[in-house]
């Protein structure tokens, strides 16, 4: 029986709109991409000129600074384009698909009939290595490092999330390999978060890990908060994480020698006509996986690679992001409402009761894009302590990473945290200050100051 | 509204960069946000939705809270001035004089206050942050009605630059601004902000009132003679009469039921720190017993029942509307209890043993805003020993 853990600060933000559970495969799509922007801290270098022919699995560009790590394409076809944006950072590499299904071939063995480089260097070469992040500063793993643990969160309890129980149903013999393969890298355990109380979860049956069942709101899905309550990460010391979905690409990589990137992704939110997952591959067109389904057509939308509280704005010609299994739409809220402030607000959304929204709290809202009010110094206390169930002080170590003080964040606990564990924080905070931007410039101050 | 919103989009070029009101433009987009709440949205990445609560609502909850003490006060005002010149008048007689002495010192409060604001606005170039509606109001009703109106604004324009703009504005202060201003008048004009006459509308001029009237505070009575507090015209008053607050005393400090109702609305929609109210009262409390345990002839005010404590002076009001400002209390949840408890504590220990004035609740609240900051230190550092020591427990 696993350890039960009990989640009491959080919130779960209930929109309308969450995906039904009904699958459809989407043809395949002309293009795919690689976002370099979907990895903080890589400076990518590029392999392929525009126009070769690559095979999935094949190697797009990889880390400059550590030219291990390599990114491959998702199918296969031509290198079709390699978009940059401003200082020509490198935005984009898009694939052109071909009919072939060609896949570039690893090694196809049994994790326990490998030793630990081999494993690593099948999951490295194939381009499966970025799966695995690691705590310190939420970035992709260190390949020198062996980490003490490796934590594996088996669901997502953000707002309309796609359901990872759902993806893993056929799926199971392989997120037990990719399991096998992770007990490997490592000299600690292999932890799984499970969600409490569903015991038809597949992944109550999954050998070689310690399962940990989580109950409770947001954020009790985040891989962090799991760290936290099981054994947290302490100066020093490195721990991996990992997603079940993802868990499960790196299972098939070791039982076919391909790197197959089907994904199931979710299409949630209230201008969504027909909630929904697809079966894709990483990397898909937005364009595909919103065609037809939207109720509306104007501008007035606001389309998001991931969820609403950490995902990325995007538009209908861009790609859905490497971690990414939820796309989802939601309203803009760029209309100004006059003395908004100050009318009773029924239909609002907020954790106070300033509003009269608190007489119906059990509501599915439909939550629009709208900032509400500018940004203000810190005015209220204790606000983020109310969502924010890890043991640490998350306004002093926001105000750490505010004053560059890196002695204080690291006292305040810097490496226990990623951008997503703060989200909930920037959603609520009365003052609007941009938290997850901070956190991830106070990741990278650290990391320089650190070398 | 429509219009109005065509007519602000129309006008606003002209504030923005390059137009002819250019240097004006802090300004206008404060107006602008005060009327419409803007359409600008959540950056690209990030939360993309938003809790509806920003710093204006937080600021009209407060207000809003404020609102039955300051009615009240407005009545008692008139309560007051007709029991000393000894007429009986009604309610509403007693309000309408209660309005016309108060409303005066609430608006020189707003526009020399949102006046110096806008200087700052203007010199800084940024939009206008709402932490003085609350001071705004707040001063007027700590302060006894006959403080002369020029007194206000100049504690008000004190508050504003020496409790606020210095350190860099709403969020940024170390002390209460508006108690700074009480507390500015206090030290600057003392002869207007205590002794028997200043409590009640027009005593300090003298006209009309009738033989043998005295304006004390029933603190200021228990300092002089110790039991037996009675009213104005002396009637002896008991703890309901404190509860209800129709005694003198600062505007609207008087009663801690329309304070209550202020508290619960605070409460309720979670604006203000239940931990610090509590553990405030607590303290008050607390200190009341002990100071009721060792009581002696010398001293009669260490007799008042602890509870009248908690009802008399300006303990209730502080503790419900100052004490509990998120800026200047204790900002760890830890922290807040002993704040809270503490300010609770010295603020009756200061009324009672502090013989030069017979209230202690803004030294005490004063004092301890200045402690918060070291409360918290000392709260956070627990945090991060036992961070160390799980350093040390993992490298054995």
């Amino acid at each position: 029986m696993s350890k039960v853990i009990k989640i009491k600060k959080g919130l779960d933000i209930k929109l309308v709109g969450s995906a039904e559970k009904e699958v459809t495969k989407l043809p395949l799509s002309k293009y795919f991409a690689v976002k370099p922007t979907d990895f903080p801290g890589i400076t990518p270098k590029v392999v392929s000129k525009s126009g070769v022919d690559v095979k999935a699995g094949t190697t797009l560009f990889y880390d400059k600074y550590n030219p291990d790590v390599v990114f491959t394409s998702p199918v296969s076809g031509k290198l079709f384009a390699v978009n940059r944006g401003e200082r020509r950072r490198i935005l984009e590499f898009v694939i052109e698909t071909n009919d072939k299904n060609e896949y570039e071939t690893f090694r196809q063995a049994k994790p326990k009939d490998l030793n630990r480089e081999e494993i690593k260097d099948n999951i490295l070469k194939s381009g499966c290595w970025p799966f695995i992040k690691q705590r310190p500063f939420a970035v992709i793993a260190d390949t020198n490092e062996v980490p003490r643990d490796i934590f594996i969160t088996s669901f997502d309890s953000a707002p309309l999330a796609a359901n990872l129980d759902f993806v893993v149903k056929d799926n199971f013999s392989e997120f037990q390999t990719g399991v096998n393969a992770l007990k490997k890298l490592t000299d600690g355990k292999v932890y799984l978060g499970i969600k409490a109380g569903e015991l038809s979860t597949p992944y109550t049956n999954t050998a070689n890990v310690e399962k940990y069942e989580f109950s409770g709101p947001h954020p009790a899905g985040n891989v962090g908060v799991q760290i936290n309550k099981i054994k947290p990460v302490n100066k020093g010391e490195t721990v991996w994480t990992l997603s079940a979905a993802d868990v499960i690409i790196i299972g098939r990589l070791f039982e076919t020698g391909k790197y197959d990137a089907r994904r199931t992704i979710a299409l949630a939110g209230s201008e969504v006509k027909n909630p929904k997952y697809y079966n894709t591959l990483i990397g898909a067109p937005i364009s595909d996986i919103i065609k037809d389904n939207l109720k509306t057509t104007d501008s007035d939308i606001r389309i998001i690679s991931g969820n609403v509280l950490t995902g990325e704005r995007v538009s209908e010609k861009n790609y859905v992001g490497f971690y990414d299994n939820v796309v989802t739409v939601i309203p803009e809220g760029n209309k100004a409402e006059f003395l908004g402030w100050g009318m009773p607000g029924f239909g609002k959304f907020s954790v106070s009761r300033a509003f009269f929204s608190w007489l119906k709290p059990k509501k599915e809202r439909v939550i629009d894009t709208k900032l509400h009010g500018g940004e203000r110094p810190f005015i209220v206390t204790g606000e983020m302590e109310k969502v924010f169930p890890m043991d640490i002080f998350p306004m002093q170590l926001l105000k750490a990473i505010h004053i560059k003080d890196l002695d204080l964040m690291e006292e305040l606990g810097i490496y226990e945290i990623a951008e997503e564990d703060f989200a909930l924080c920037e959603v609520i905070n009365t003052s609007k200050i941009e938290i997850q931007k901070s956190i991830r410039e106070g990741f990278e101050f650290a990391i320089k100051e650190l070398g | 509204m429509k219009g109005l919103h065509r007519y602000i989009e129309k006008i606003k070029p002209n504030f923005e960069k390059g137009g002819k009101h250019e240097r004006w433009g802090a300004v206008f987009e404060s107006f602008e946000t005060f009327l419409f709440v803007p359409g600008n949205t959540t950056p690209k990445k990030g939360a993309h939705i938003r809790d509806a609560m920003d710093s204006k609502r937080l600021m009209s909850v407060v207000v809003l809270a404020v609102i039955p003490a300051m009615l009240f006060g407005m009545w008692n005002v008139g309560h007051q001035y007709f029991l000393s010149i000894g007429t009986d008048a009604g309610i509403w007689q007693a309000f309408g004089h209660g309005l016309i002495r108060v409303l005066p010192i609430v608006v020189v409060s707003y526009v020399a206050g949102l006046g110096t604001e806008f200087v700052f606005v203007h010199i800084k170039r940024k939009e206008i942050e709402e932490g003085f509606l609350v001071s705004g109001i707040l001063i007027p009703l700590i302060i006894p009605v006959d403080t002369p109106l020029w007194m206000v604004a100049v504690a008000t324009i004190f508050a504003v630059i020496i409790g606020k703009e210095v350190f860099g504005g709403t969020g940024m202060n170390i002390a209460n601004p508006a108690l700074l201003a009480r507390a500015f008048l206090f030290f600057a004009y003392p002869s207007k902000m205590s002794g028997d006459k200043v409590w009640i509308s027009r005593l300090t001029e003298g006209n009309g009132i009738i033989d043998g009237f005295s304006g004390a505070t029933p603190l200021g009575q228990a300092v002089e003679n110790g039991a037996n507090i009675v009213d104005g015209a002396g009637h002896s008053l008991s703890t309901f009469d404190y509860f209800m607050g129709w005694i003198p005393g600062s505007i609207g400090e008087t009663s801690t039921l329309m304070i209550l109702l202020g508290a619960i609305i605070l409460l309720f929609t979670g604006v203000a720190s239940w931990k610090i109210m509590l553990s405030a009262f607590a303290g008050g409390a607390v200190m009341g017993l002990l100071l009721n345990t060792f009581a002696t002839d010398t001293n009669p005010v260490m007799a008042i029942p602890f509870y009248d404590h908690l009802l008399l002076g300006g303990f209730a009001f502080g503790m419900v509307f100052m004490a509990t400002d998120p800026v200047t209390a204790a900002q760890t949840t830890k922290g807040k209890w002993i704040y809270g408890f503490l300010t609770g504590f010295i603020a009756i220990l200061v009324r009672v043993l502090n013989p030069a004035y017979p209230e202690g609740v803004m030294m005490a609240i004063l004092l301890m805003n200045v402690m918060a900051p070291l409360i918290d230190h000392y709260v956070v550092r627990g945090n991060v020993k036992k961070r160390l020591k799980r350093i040390k427990v993992a490298g054995k």
